[in-house]
C-alpha cells in the first residue's frame, strides 16, 4: 500500500507546487485585507445607500460558497465583460473578494473598539474625513487585531486547493496531475494531505510567535 | 429567458435536495464532535483532554478539499471503501467538527466561575452541574458562532463536486455544457440559490439568538 521509494519521489515533485500555492495565499491575503478595509470604512458611510448596499453585498459574498464564486468570475466574467483572467488572478481575485468579506468584520471590531472621544476629538480639531481616518483612527483599530488577521492566511492558504477547479496548478492539481500518470493514489493524496497539515501548524506556530512579540511590543 | 430557466428549476432542485442532504448529515456529524471534543478539552482526565485537543488540532489544520480527496480516492486503498455521501459527511464532519470543538470549548469556559462554586455549593452532582447550569448558560453563547458554522458547512458541501456528487453546484455545471450561452445567467442563479439556502439557516438562529438573549 506504501511504497516508500515512490513516496519521496511524489514528495520532490509535489514540493515544486508550493511557490504557486503561496503566491496564491499571500496574493488573497492582500488583496483581502485591502478590500477588507474599504468594506468596513464603506459600512460606516454617512450615506444610507452606501451603507446598505455594502452590508448586502458583504453578505452575499459571505453566504455563497468560494468556488461558485470562482466558476462565476472565471467562465461568465469573460460572457459579461470585455475581461478575461488568467487562473491565478481569477484565483486571487476570488480568494480576496471571499475573505475581505471575514476581513471587514475584523476591521468593524477593531474600529468599533476606538473610543468614541477620539472620532469627537477629531471633529473638534476641524480634521478632514481622511485625517482622521488615516492619523488617528486606522493607527488605532488595526494593531489590536492583527492577530486576528493572521489566522485568516491560514484559512486562506487551506483554501488553495479550491483553485484547482479553475485549472490553477498547486498541490491538488499537482497531485491529481501525478495520479493520472503513475496510477497509484494513496502516496500523492496522502502527502498532499500531510503538506498541508504541516504547512498550517508551522504557520500558526509562527503566527503566535509573532502575535506574542507584537503584543510585547505594544504593552512597552 | 424564464421558460429557460423554469426548464433549469428541476434539475437544480434536485441538486439542492442533494445539497441540503448532506449539510444535514455533515451537520449532525459535526455537532456530535464538536460536543464530543470541546467537552472533552475541558475534562478532568488529562487523557481525555489531549485526544480532543488532538483531534481539534488535526482537523483544523487539515484543508477540506484535500481530506476530501483522501476519503474519497485514498481510503479505499487502505481497504475502506465509502459511498460517495459518506465520504463526503465524514469529510465534511470530522472538520467542521473541529471548528466547531473550539466553539464549544470556548463558550464553556467563558461562564463564570462562580456558577460552578455555586454547583459545588450546593452539592451538585458533575453531570447535574454539566446538563443543568453550565450547558444551558453555554448554548446561548455558542448559537451565533454555531450559526456562522452552519453557514460554512453549507458553503463547504459545493466541494462534493469534485468527486462528481450531483449536488447544486455539479447540476449547474452540466446545465452550462447544455446551455453554455447563459452561462453566466446560471452561475448567478446558483449563487441566488446558495444564498437562499444560507438565509435559511441565519435567519432562524438570529431569531432563535434574539429569543434566547432577550433576558438580557
Amino acid at each position: 500500500m506504501w511504497d516508500w521509494d515512490y513516496a519521496a519521489e511524489v514528495t520532490g515533485i509535489l514540493l515544486k507546487a508550493i511557490p504557486n500555492v503561496l503566491l496564491a495565499t499571500l496574493g488573497g491575503f492582500v488583496l483581502a485585507a485591502v478590500l477588507g478595509l474599504a468594506f468596513a470604512a464603506l459600512i460606516r458611510s454617512r450615506l444610507t445607500i452606501v451603507r446598505n448596499a455594502t452590508k448586502a453585498f458583504v453578505h452575499f459574498i459571505r453566504s455563497t460558497p468560494l468556488l461558485v464564486q470562482l466558476f462565476f468570475l472565471y467562465y461568465s466574467l469573460p460572457m459579461i465583460t470585455p475581461f478575461s483572467m488568467t487562473a491565478f488572478l481569477t484565483g486571487v481575485l476570488g480568494l480576496g473578494l471571499h475573505y475581505s468579506t471575514y476581513m471587514s468584520e475584523v476591521y468593524r471590531s477593531g474600529i468599533d473598539g476606538v473610543a468614541k472621544g477620539q472620532w469627537e476629538a477629531s471633529t473638534a480639531l476641524n480634521f478632514s474625513k481622511r485625517r482622521t481616518w488615516f492619523s488617528v483612527i486606522l493607527p488605532q483599530a488595526i494593531p489590536p487585531v492583527v492577530p486576528i488577521m493572521g489566522n485568516y492566511l491560514i484559512v486562506i492558504f487551506k483554501e488553495t486547493p479550491t483553485l484547482s477547479a479553475i485549472t490553477y496548478i498547486e498541490l491538488l492539481l499537482r497531485a491529481k496531475n501525478e495520479i493520472s500518470v503513475s496510477y497509484r493514489v494513496f502516496e500523492p493524496y496522502t502527502i498532499t494531505g500531510v503538506i498541508f497539515i504541516v504547512g498550517s501548524l508551522l504557520m500558526s506556530l509562527a503566527i503566535s510567535r509573532l502575535q506574542k512579540r507584537w503584543m510585547r511590543k505594544r504593552a512597552a | 429567458m424564464l421558460e429557460t430557466v423554469l426548464k433549469w428549476l428541476p434539475f437544480l432542485g434536485q441538486g439542492a435536495l442533494v445539497t441540503v442532504k448532506i449539510t444535514l448529515l455533515s451537520g449532525v456529524l459535526a455537532m456530535a464532535l464538536a460536543m464530543l471534543s470541546g467537552l472533552g478539552r475541558t475534562s478532568t482526565f488529562a487523557l481525555v483532554r489531549l485526544i480532543a485537543a488532538g483531534y481539534i488540532e488535526l482537523f483544523r489544520a487539515a484543508s477540506l478539499l484535500v481530506l476530501l480527496f483522501w476519503v474519497y480516492f485514498a481510503l479505499p486503498i487502505a481497504g475502506v471503501e465509502l459511498s460517495k455521501t459518506w465520504s463526503a459527511v465524514l469529510a465534511i464532519g470530522l472538520n467542521i467538527g473541529a471548528y466547531g470543538g473550539e466553539i464549544v470549548r470556548s463558550s464553556i469556559q467563558a461562564i463564570p466561575s462562580g456558577q460552578y462554586e455555586a454547583s459545588i455549593a450546593l452539592n451538585l452532582s458533575p453531570f447535574r452541574r454539566l446538563v443543568q447550569i453550565v450547558l444551558p448558560q453555554a448554548i446561548v453563547r455558542m448559537l451565533p458562532p454555531m450559526g456562522n458554522l452552519w453557514i460554512e458547512m453549507l458553503k463547504s458541501t459545493s466541494l462534493v463536486y469534485f468527486i462528481t456528487m450531483s449536488d447544486l453546484t455539479y447540476e449547474a455545471m452540466i446545465l452550462r455544457n447544455n446551455y453554455y450561452n447563459d452561462t453566466p445567467v446560471i452561475f448567478g442563479l446558483l449563487l441566488l440559490i446558495y444564498y437562499a439556502l444560507s438565509s435559511c439557516i441565519s435567519l432562524p438562529i438570529n431569531w432563535l439568538e434574539r429569543r434566547m438573549t432577550a433576558w438580557r
